[in-house]
């Protein structure tokens, strides 16, 4: 595998085998860019913002996280594993984390290092920044949060703090140490163990004209498993691995909510939880909110405790999390090379809106259309019921003006319309089975 | 394409709810969003005074390709001396409403910034309009 083959711009897809296209994802989405259609759901690929709201309400698993193949690690001689704090807090806090180094070096790699290490040096940086930034400041940590601003609130991206988040330090801080031993770049791969669908997204694309030094993405609910089973079924340990212990009570708490905003200077805030986000988004942008110098945004509630790959309680998670931190020195060995290696890379550029186009380019266009998607509107009834593939009356009216649906999706109009005599109860029949699947309602000895 | 939106005078915990439906529908256009920035600010202030000040009003939002109209009808007090209002820092406003964190006095004076054009008819006891024009 060459570096940086794969690109792609979202990391989630739907496996349509699996997908019953029972319409629970279609109702999560914060963009709205999922619909069902032929019984299966579709994703609406330039509204997507990769949070994984539907990965998490999928009943069947049919949604699939586009991660890393794992053999492609045996490709590198050094292969590094950046561990999030979050993954060890996947275990019952009796599970010792040497023993989950030593069976990670089992697995493959030939080193392991916190994600979080470089956190100390991004403090020092954040509030560096914040001395001449534009106010508030929106921390660069959640990836679906930068995404959720660039799709739908364009008119902050300016506000997004121009540091990269710990991950990425710490994976060029490792490019630099190899770099500084010698060690080719085929030599060796920088594997990141990711709790978030998101944060893979941003590192096979990111944002602010960056690209990432890291190899791969590992799915960390995968490797949970592996891991896990290997503990359990007590592998023998042949290998040894190295591991880079260096980190600081503050790295351990960083992705948990409160424990940026905690260390930065001025009147910070942390909002965590999808739904609480947007509510708080909209009030920035209408100028709601005043004399707020940072903003700690995650997408998940209790941040990545709650990621979407974390698949423990996430209150047990972040207690697991704060037990640790209280083991562990305010301050590690490795700050002062962090800040020699890295303060020359931690600044990103300026992060481009992505608009979501809903009805034309054109503004007379899109105004003749957004004209007839309030008149459908008003005709529509109002419930919301997603019996159209549309996650609510007002999505449905748009797509109708996109030629994306016709009014007869609608379960209520077409009874109405089949009523008048307008539509014959075989031609009902066939729009409901092109919504939801033609073998969907042949359900006689199945069960 | 004409919005219309109702304010009550003293429903404080509704106020912005014009101002978010049309910052809605201006993304959905795809207008640009320092221009969106301008209108929110500038309908916010006007609404939040509906509320602060009037008893009752209606707004109606036009928009066309070329911008939007804003029209804000109240039913209240008017105002006396407009020029004293446009006066950056001067205010009316009850104690009672400072303490909800309104009445700064920056309502008509940050409204003309964010507009093109602002028309202000007013007549005492009886109520005023706004006329609010940002092109696009």
């Amino acid at each position: 595998m060459s570096r940086r083959q794969t690109t792609y711009n979202r990391a989630l897809e739907i496996v349509e085998d699996i997908c019953i296209g029972c319409s629970h994802c279609i109702k999560v989405c914060p963009t709205e860019a999922l619909r069902v259609s032929g019984g299966k759901a579709g994703i609406h690929a330039d509204w997507c913002i990769d949070c994984g709201e539907c990965y998490r309400v999928c009943p069947t698993r049919a949604i699939r996280v586009m991660d890393d193949d794992f053999k492609q690690i045996f490709e590198f001689k050094h292969r590094v594993l950046l561990v999030p704090s979050v993954f060890f807090a996947q275990f019952k806090d009796s599970i010792q984390r040497n023993t989950i180094c030593q069976i990670i070096g089992e697995l493959g790699f030939t080193e392991v290092c916190a994600v979080e290490q470089s956190v100390d040096t991004l403090l020092n940086e954040i509030n560096d920044y914040l001395e001449t930034a534009q106010k508030p400041v929106i921390s660069s940590f959640c990836p679906a949060v930068i995404r959720l601003i660039q799709v739908r609130f364009p008119s902050l991206v300016d506000n997004i703090m121009k540091l990269l988040p710990p991950i990425e330090i710490t994976a060029q801080y490792y490019k630099k140490r190899f770099e500084k031993e010698g060690i080719a770049e085929s030599e060796y791969g920088i594997f990141y163990l990711t709790p978030c669908i998101a944060k893979i997204a941003a590192v096979k694309s990111p944002v602010g004209g960056y690209t990432s030094p890291i190899t791969g993405v590992i799915n960390m609910d995968f490797f949970f498993n592996k891991v896990y089973l290997a503990y359990k079924q007590r592998l023998p340990i042949t290998k040894s691995i190295i591991i880079n212990g260096e980190l600081s009570s503050k790295g351990v708490l960083f992705p948990t909510t409160g424990q940026e905003s905690a260390h930065v200077k001025g009147r910070a805030l942390a909002i965590d939880g999808m739904k609480n986000v947007i509510d708080f988004l909209e009030m920035l942008e209408n100028e709601e909110i005043d004399n707020v110098d940072f903003l700690e945004i995650r997408a998940c509630d209790e941040s990545c405790a709650g990621g979407i790959l974390s698949h423990r309680n996430r209150f047990l998670t972040a207690e697991s999390m704060k037990n640790f931190a209280k083991t562990v020195p305010d301050t590690h060995n490795l700050i002062e090379d962090y800040k020699r290696s890295c303060s020359a890379v931690v600044h990103m550029d300026k992060i481009e809106p992505r608009s979501m186009v809903k009805y034309d380019r054109d503004i007379e266009v899109a105004i003749k259309k957004m004209e007839s998607a309030r008149r459908l509107k008003k005709i529509l009834p109002g419930i919301d019921c997603g019996a159209c593939g549309a996650p609510s009356c007002e999505a449905l009216a748009e797509d109708i003006v996109r030629d994306q649906a016709q009014i007869n999706s609608c379960i209520f109009l077409r009874t109405i319309f089949e009523k008048r005599g307008e539509i014959s109860l075989e031609d009902t029949i066939k729009i409901m089975e092109s919504i939801w699947g033609e073998e969907r309602f042949d359900k006689n000895e199945q069960e | 394409m004409r919005f219309e939106y109702k304010v009550e005078g003293g429903d404080f915990t509704q106020a912005g709810y014009a101002a978010s439906q049309v910052k809605k529908n201006l993304k959905q256009l795809g207008v640009d969003s320092s221009v969106i920035k301008r209108v929110v600010v500038a309908l916010y202030e006007a609404e939040v005074n509906i509320v602060a000040h009037a008893y009752r009003g209606v707004i109606y939002a036009d928009i066309e390709s070329s911008g939007i109209k804003l029209k804000l009808v109240d039913e209240g007090p008017g105002i006396p001396d407009v020029t004293r209002a446009m006066t950056k820092g001067f205010s009316t406003a009850s104690p009672a409403v400072r303490e909800m964190g309104f009445g700064a006095g920056m309502g008509l004076p940050n409204i003309s910034e964010n507009a093109d054009s602002l028309l202000i008819e007013t007549e005492v006891g009886k109520g005023t309009t706004l006329n609010i024009e940002i092109r696009f």
